[in-house]
């Protein structure tokens, strides 16, 4: 148990949990707009992988380098599911809104049930293997080989993303508009936002997110199937409530310390407790620190 | 400028406006007085597009509004301080401001009108960077008035801004009102602290059981007996 081995865990934990970061924020940003757990957001990240999968096999065949490959079917994936995330809301969202609360959860459960078999039926139900376009840096064996390429990658690209998404929502017009949405749904509209665009521009951006959490991870792991976002999504749904469900912060924090808790657990002691302790975890927190790591505990009025 | 042909307006079955017909001509302070669950917030939430009337009309401009939706009436020029203040909590004052003036792109009008409110609430200035939510009450409703006046509304719609203040920061309140109707905002104040609205109000109306009952001159309503009795505790 050398020091190297310590540092190659706990990279591979950093790459994990920033994937869960990723998908997290769609969770926790579409609950702090509208309270709903959107849980067909982990199909949004398998139809971002595969998306990214169809793109690549159509550049691949017409010989782009690969790292070019990888950006361009990252981004189209992007798009192509943030008109997924936009439809479905408006789609199985936007009719039951003003419904009990339980109403769109359960429309939810059943658009990730529809996009699931849709995926199975119109691609195919085995995992099929993704190119590996991940650059590869020399100068990383430098330090002895504790971080693969695609690692950094990962951790660059998410970090980058997340600073990004960071500032938009605390400088730009429409980011404000997103708190104040969140905080005060009728208050915003007394200053004119427009509720619908907002709610709209949330799940496209968590969509866009989730879509490329599915490609980097896809072309990590080599590999995708329609079932990935299942497991996928429960993770980065643990990691939203860890963090403190609605909280931005709090799903990028929360997904970091899921990925390095699995990462360790994995590392230390087996593989296979890894899913036990992150649903472990998520009862933990539910019990005892139910508004997570940075949400503010708040009393449900009856 | 803003006209109520007998508006009904129902929360599902139960009605909370019946037949509601009032106007507020351009310039004036017109006040809507009555007791708790009359239906004043309801008034000012029908004219908002918060809820649409089942019945009636609503015209601003001589244009009906009773169908259009909220973002647009505001852009229309009309803008609502609502009861409770629901200020941003957690964003700042300033933030606050900048979601008023959240349909506005011209930068020089909104600066000054920034300049305008720090002159009006000095105290706002001082407290640019901090959370609406850690403001006294009095401040939130400064910060509320502040964020409508952002709007750059021609009709201002004020819900019981006395609600829960001290008697000298009502008093404050009520003098930065007139100043800002002096200033060219019309201004339609629902109170139910009667005494205070018939005092700066040029007209007022009296609200019961979801209809509107009197109408008079404030200074006439201010001495009429059953109003004086009712409202005003003498």
């Amino acid at each position: 148990m050398d020091f190297f081995y310590f540092l190659e865990i706990f990279f591979s934990g950093l790459t994990r949990g920033s994937i869960y970061a990723l998908i997290a924020l769609g969770y926790t940003m579409v609950y702090g707009i509208i309270g709903l757990i959107n849980f067909a957001h982990g199909e949004i990240y398998m139809l971002g992988a595969f998306t990214a999968l169809i793109v690549a096999t159509l550049l691949g065949m017409s010989g782009f380098p690969a790292g070019g490959i990888l950006i361009v079917a990252a981004l189209v994936a992007m798009l192509w599911c943030a008109a997924y995330g936009y439809t479905m809301e408006k789609v199985a969202y936007k009719p039951l809104r003003g419904e009990s609360r339980l109403a769109p959860l359960i429309s939810a459960i059943g658009m990730s049930t529809f996009l699931q078999n849709y995926v199975q039926l119109a691609q195919t139900s085995n995992y099929v293997p993704f190119p590996r376009l991940m650059p590869r840096f020399a100068f990383l064996s430098a330090f002895g080989g504790v971080m693969r390429s695609s690692d950094f990658v990962i951790l660059v690209v998410s970090a980058l993303v997340m600073i990004g998404l960071a500032l938009y929502i605390r400088h730009t017009r429409m980011g404000k508009a997103m708190r104040a949405t969140a905080q005060n749904r009728k208050m915003a509209m007394l200053v004119g936002i427009d509720a619908d665009k907002v709610i709209s521009l949330t799940f496209i951006i968590g969509s866009a997110l989730a879509a490329l959490g599915g490609t980097l991870i896809a072309s990590h792991t080599g590999q995708v199937g329609f079932g990935i976002g299942f497991l996928a999504g429960m993770k980065a749904f643990t990691a939203a409530v860890l963090g403190g469900i609605g909280s931005i912060p709090g799903a990028m924090l929360g997904g970091l310390v899921l990925g390095l808790a699995e990462s360790f657990t994995t590392g230390y002691l087996s593989g296979d407790y890894e899913d036990v302790l992150a649903f472990a975890l998520l009862v933990l927190i539910l019990i005892f620190r139910p508004a997570g790591l940075l949400g503010k505990a708040t009393v449900q009025k009856v | 400028m803003l006209e109520l042909r007998g508006v009904n307006t129902f929360y599902g079955a139960v009605p909370a406006l019946r037949d509601v017909s009032l106007s507020v001509r351009e310039g004036e302070i017109v006040t809507l007085i009555g007791a708790n669950g009359a239906g004043k917030t309801t008034t000012l939430m029908t004219i908002c597009g918060g809820i649409q009337p089942r019945g009636g009309e609503i015209l601003y401009e001589g244009k009906p509004i009773h169908r259009t939706p909220p973002n647009e009436i505001v852009r229309m020029g009309i803008s609502q301080v609502p009861e409770g203040r629901l200020i941003f909590p957690e964003l700042t004052v300033q933030e606050n401001l900048d979601m008023g003036a959240f349909l506005r792109g011209d930068r020089d009008g909104i600066r000054r009108d920034m300049d305008y409110i720090f002159s009006l609430f000095p105290i706002l200035a001082q407290r640019r960077r901090q959370a609406g939510g850690t403001l006294s009450g009095g401040e939130q409703q400064m910060l509320a008035i502040s964020r409508a006046i952002m709007a750059r509304p021609r009709l201002l719609l004020l819900d019981e801004p006395s609600l829960g203040l001290a008697p000298i920061i009502i008093h404050q309140i009520f003098g930065i009102i007139q100043k800002i109707n002096t200033d060219g905002t019309t201004v339609f104040l629902v109170e139910q602290n009667a005494n205070q609205a018939l005092k700066i109000a040029h007209r007022g109306y009296v609200m019961e059981n979801c209809r509107v009952v009197m109408e008079n001159s404030a200074q006439a309503l201010l001495n009429d007996q059953a109003v004086r009795k009712a409202y005003l505790g003498m």
